[in-house]
């Protein structure tokens, strides 16, 4: 209720301010003078308003300095988030002398050379010299910022060294999922259409894929006898049909990644992507070692997301249809941050950053890390839990695919895993 | 809507003249440049109405999260603000379409087709456009665009909640969110209609650039804002093809069952069918008109500024090649950045390394430019009108927007401020305050040759003093939000104990955004009544020099009412040594002896 006073208030006072410069416009024909001449009292006013804002512009920006510098992200939680932050406050500074200089040039210039009846202009169209002095001073500076920048950029994205620690993180509308590698070191390949209640990363094995094509079968009937059975309207036949249709298309191409997996074993044996997804740990906890390297895998299952994890300065999109990868090295446990937020329920956190629905505002997991020791004891803990419980299943058969074309899509997401390792 | 208005308001000022043409040809399906050029202006200012009510119903969430207010009940019932707590589908919706409108209708399709329309034949002494039937299509266009864009406010599942950006496969998806569903067909068929609008424009203004300009009217004469329109048509007519055809697959995708955008999705319990698309390919389409869009915006307003500033302090523009050089650099360089959009999508490094490279190289003309200005400061005799105080604050809001854009264009710093609120402050203060500080000067400035009436001057420091100090309160907080790593396009801060720190800004930029906000209730009535009520304007209140102030008050159709002025001089002879007054028009031979500058 205040505020719409509020608001009514100010609406009144706009009002009366254009009845004021009302009356104002109407004395002033009275007196002859015409819109366009521009009193002197106004000029003056206007240039007194130019020197008045500047100082007013600087201490509003001093002001957001002082009284929030110290709620800005504490200190960089990874090794390169040093580097990047060395790199802002070293831009920082250079664009803060060019922000203040040229400010209180035009600032001080507007108000000082304000119009007066008995003074000319400097007749000035151009000078060489000073055009290309400026030409030459930006291009100086900024090829300083572009080598520091680029050095930094480089040395972000290089490759993850080979003994990384290799941890999957999972996007989906609206939570994250981690997947760490089981006790065979790796992770195992996976594929969209394996996506079910109990594999929801859709990782590829040979008993999720048998499950998935039971499942797909047992739906394929169910909803084929509703068609045969039931008496339904129209629309809801045709959403049916179509459902079942897309279901047919989907049990072939599971059929088609089972030859492909069953070809790449073949041809790799233990090596192959496809025997490592048993003991793979999906965890929706987010658990990193301090001071080693990690390679992030990141991977969505519907639209863009992007990873970001401010107090470690690491970002990435999680982008359907491809892995995408960063590397970091956590320098800071989650226990020192809160020695040195002087917060004890300070947690780091990783949120989506690329608007993805409704509750995009709410996707988050706490990232917990913690000494080698502690860690190494949660892995031992985690890896109890592997996705598939070990056990000898039986080699479902081999059959032929029957639209060739199917394979070479499918083998792009081998390839990228292959990629991945 | 827009053109009701329109019609009211131009059929006060013409009654007194009896022209042949009927009614419906010269105030509707007009051919005239002038009159497009006021239909776009005033449609212009409704869709910028609808965009300002939007944000400030997104600002009122932002600052008290979860509060009911009257205001977001009264716009947008109980379907989209149950008990006038905003929805967060809606909040969505309304960020996207405030920047849609923002972005394209009013600062492309508004400040492009109000004074290339208006500007072009006039400073260049044509009778009209080349072409004055395409140039009407392209008004209607324009229109339609904008009524099937205010139409999609209101299908069942909302409006396009995308973002303005409309990344797929969120804008492909009616499962993603409800706003993917009818309102974002609309929302491609609006853009399509809207990209037609403007590319009939863009080539009949580089047309007439090139072919119509009067004798003695040589390109090195032409006022810097022929020189920045000009140059903005050819960006225009280069970029926006490609996101005419980023629509048009997208549209296969969403309607014809196409996999352009789409690959390996599980969403709604399905496994869609879609795969071997790329969604980053979109990303890339997109940003080569989206990039080079940031110029179609700016330069326009550069070219407006470049000449106020310049009849105002009464003093040539300070390095008049300089500043055409700049512009043919930022035209050129704007087509190879696209990428620094795209630092985190998991592009190759080397890639971005280059597109780093690219961006950083088009500080220097920006730099050369905001030196420029300042230089014709410097020792002028400054008369501040409304028109040059709205100048005067692009330069400065152009300083410190442009300055931000250096941190965001280095990819390494990117990564960490990437989507946060320090880009939204950075791009607000070089398009929600440059580009429009600039559209202002120009209305400002040209409202006595559009309507040959006076604006009110008083009315107009008000309105400039409050707009820059709330545009400041509002923008210059979002750096430090940002900073703290604060996502855009959150519905609410209250999920994340991190941000409490800097919560407490959301209410002060709002407060700065309602007042600021109500300061264009001031521009709006001052424009209106001066429109129909204002006092009647000379032929050259500015004492100015191009040719647009040679005509008669009265528009006629063709302009001048005797041959078509012959041009001598360059623009900028502002107290020139050795003149008597401190103007000398362009179709004032030169003297003998006297160089021209």
């Amino acid at each position: 209720m205040s505020k719409l006073l509020i608001l009514i208030v100010v609406v009144l006072g706009i009002l009366a301010v254009a009845q004021l410069a009302r009356v104002y416009e109407l004395t002033s024909r009275l007196r002859g003078k015409r819109e366009e001449d521009i009193s002197a009292g106004d000029n003056r006013f206007n240039a007194r308003m130019m020197w008045l804002f500047l100082p007013l512009y600087f201490g509003f920006f001093l002001w957001l300095v002082m009284a929030y510098g110290d709620k800005m992200l504490p200190v960089a939680a990874s090794e390169h988030g040093a580097e990047t932050d060395w790199l802002l406050d070293f831009n920082w500074w250079i664009l803060i002398i060019v922000f203040v200089i040229t400010n209180i040039l035009l600032f001080w210039f507007a108000g000082k050379y304000v119009y007066s009846k008995d003074r000319r202009a400097f007749w000035q169209p151009h000078n060489n010299k000073l055009e290309l002095a400026w030409t030459v001073a930006p291009a100086a500076v900024l090829a300083v910022i572009i080598i520091y920048g680029l050095n930094t950029w480089a040395s972000i994205t290089s490759p993850a060294s080979p003994d990384a620690i290799q941890v999957e993180l999972y996007a989906r509308q609206f939570d994250w999922t981690a997947r760490y590698p089981g006790a065979d070191g790796g992770l195992g390949a996976t594929d969209f259409r394996l996506i079910n209640g109990t594999n929801p990363l859709g990782i590829v094995t040979r008993e999720s894929v048998a499950g998935r094509l039971a499942e797909l079968d047992k739906e394929i009937a169910t909803t084929d006898s509703m068609l045969a059975h039931a008496i339904l309207a129209d629309t809801k036949t045709d959403e049916l049909t179509e459902q079942v249709e897309r279901m047919r298309r989907n049990k072939q191409r599971i059929i088609n990644l089972r030859t492909l997996m069953e070809n790449d074993i073949a041809e790799k044996g233990v090596a192959s992507p496809y025997l490592h997804g048993a003991d793979d740990v999906v965890i929706k906890e987010f658990h990193l070692p301090v001071r080693q390297e990690v390679k992030l895998l990141i991977r969505s299952q519907d639209v863009i997301h992007s990873a970001y994890i401010p107090h470690m300065r690491a970002q990435m999109n999680a982008v359907p249809g491809m892995t995408t990868t960063i590397k970091m090295v956590p320098t800071i446990t989650t226990d020192s941050m809160r020695l040195i937020t002087k917060n004890d329920v300070f947690d780091y956190i990783l949120l989506c950053n690329k608007i993805c629905g409704a509750s995009h505002y709410n996707m988050q997991m706490p990232l917990v890390v913690t000494d080698a020791a502690t860690h190494d004891a949660w892995y031992a803990e985690a890896m109890k839990k592997p996705f598939q419980a070990p056990a000898e299943a039986p080699a479902p058969p081999v059959s032929t695919p029957a639209d060739s074309t199917a394979v070479p899509v499918d083998s792009t997401t081998v390839a990228q895993v292959q990629q991945s390792h | 809507m827009g053109a009701t208005a329109h019609v009211h308001a131009a059929g006060h000022e013409h009654e007194a003249h009896h022209h042949e043409e009927s009614f419906v040809s010269k105030y509707i399906f007009s051919h005239d440049h002038k009159m497009i050029s006021k239909q776009f202006l005033v449609t212009a200012i409704v869709m910028a109405w609808v965009a300002v009510i939007m944000s400030l119903l997104f600002r009122l969430q932002l600052a008290w999260p979860g509060e009911s207010f009257a205001f977001s009940s009264f716009f947008l019932g109980e379907k989209w603000a149950p008990g006038g707590v905003l929805d967060p589908n809606m909040y969505l919706a309304l960020v996207t379409i405030h920047g849609t409108i923002m972005v394209f209708f009013v600062l492309t399709g508004g400040l492009s087709g109000t004074f290339a329309n208006l500007l072009i034949p006039l400073q260049l002494g044509a009778r009209d456009m080349a072409s004055g039937f395409i140039n009407m299509l392209s008004y209607w266009f324009f229109f339609l665009s904008s009524v099937v864009m205010l139409a999609s406010l209101f299908v069942e599942g909302g409006p396009a909640s995308a973002g303005w950006t409309v990344y797929p496969p969120l804008s492909a998806l009616p499962q993603a969110m409800p706003g993917s569903g009818a309102g974002m067909t609309l929302w491609l068929v609006s853009m399509t209609l809207f990209i037609a609008s403007s590319l009939m424009g863009g080539l009949n203004y580089v047309a007439t650039v090139l072919n119509l300009r009067t004798k003695g009217m040589k390109m090195t004469r032409m006022p810097l804002t022929m020189w920045a329109i000009f140059l903005t048509a050819v960006i225009g007519i280069l970029s926006f093809p490609v996101l005419l055809s980023a629509a048009l697959l997208l549209l296969l995708d969403r309607s014809l069952g196409t996999s352009f955008y789409l690959s390996d999705i599980y969403i709604a319990g399905e496994a869609l069918d879609n795969t071997g698309g790329s969604p980053i390919l979109f990303q890339h389409l997109f940003w080569f008109l989206g990039h080079p869009e940031v110029y179609i915006v700016i330069l326009p307003a550069f070219g407006i500024t470049s000449e106020i500033i310049s009849t105002n302090a009464r003093k040539p523009i300070f390095g008049y090649r300089a500043m055409i050089g700049s512009l043919i650099a930022i035209a050129f360089l704007s087509f190879i950045v696209w990428g620094h959009h795209m630092f985190v999508t998991g592009m190759n490094p080397f890639l971005g390394s280059v597109f780093v490279f690219t961006t950083l190289l088009i500080a220097i003309p920006s730099a050369v430019k905001v030196f420029n200005y300042i230089t014709t400061l410097w020792r002028g005799n400054i008369v501040f009108t409304p028109a040059m105080l709205f100048s005067t604050g692009l330069v400065a809001t152009f300083i410190a927007g442009g300055l931000t854009g250096i941190i965001l264009a280095d990819s390494a710093l990117d990564i960490n401020i990437h989507d946060t609120y320090f880009v939204i402050a950075h791009f607000h203060i070089v398009m929600g305050m440059s580009a429009i500080f600039g559209m202002f000067a120009g209305i400002y400035h040209w409202f006595p040759k559009m309507y040959g009436k006076m604006m009110n001057t008083k009315l107009g420091y008000a309105h400039f003093w409050i707009t820059f100090v709330c545009a400041f309160g509002v923008f210059f907080p979002m750096h430090f939000i940002g900073l703290a790593g604060a996502p855009r396009r959150y519905y609410s801060y209250s999920e994340f104990p991190m941000f409490d720190g800097v919560v407490d800004l959301n209410i002060l930029v709002t407060v700065f955004a309602i007042i600021g906000a109500l300061a264009q209730v001031i521009f709006t009535y001052n424009f209106f009544y001066s429109v129909w009520r204002g006092p009647k304007a000379v032929q050259n209140p500015w004492k100015s020099n191009t040719l647009e102030w040679t005509t008669p008050v009265e528009h006629l159709h063709g302009n001048w009412p005797g041959p078509l002025p012959v041009v001598y001089r360059w623009p900028y002879d502002y107290s020139k040594p050795g003149k008597a007054e401190d103007w000398v028009s362009q179709i004032t031979p030169l003297e003998h002896g006297e160089e021209e500058h």
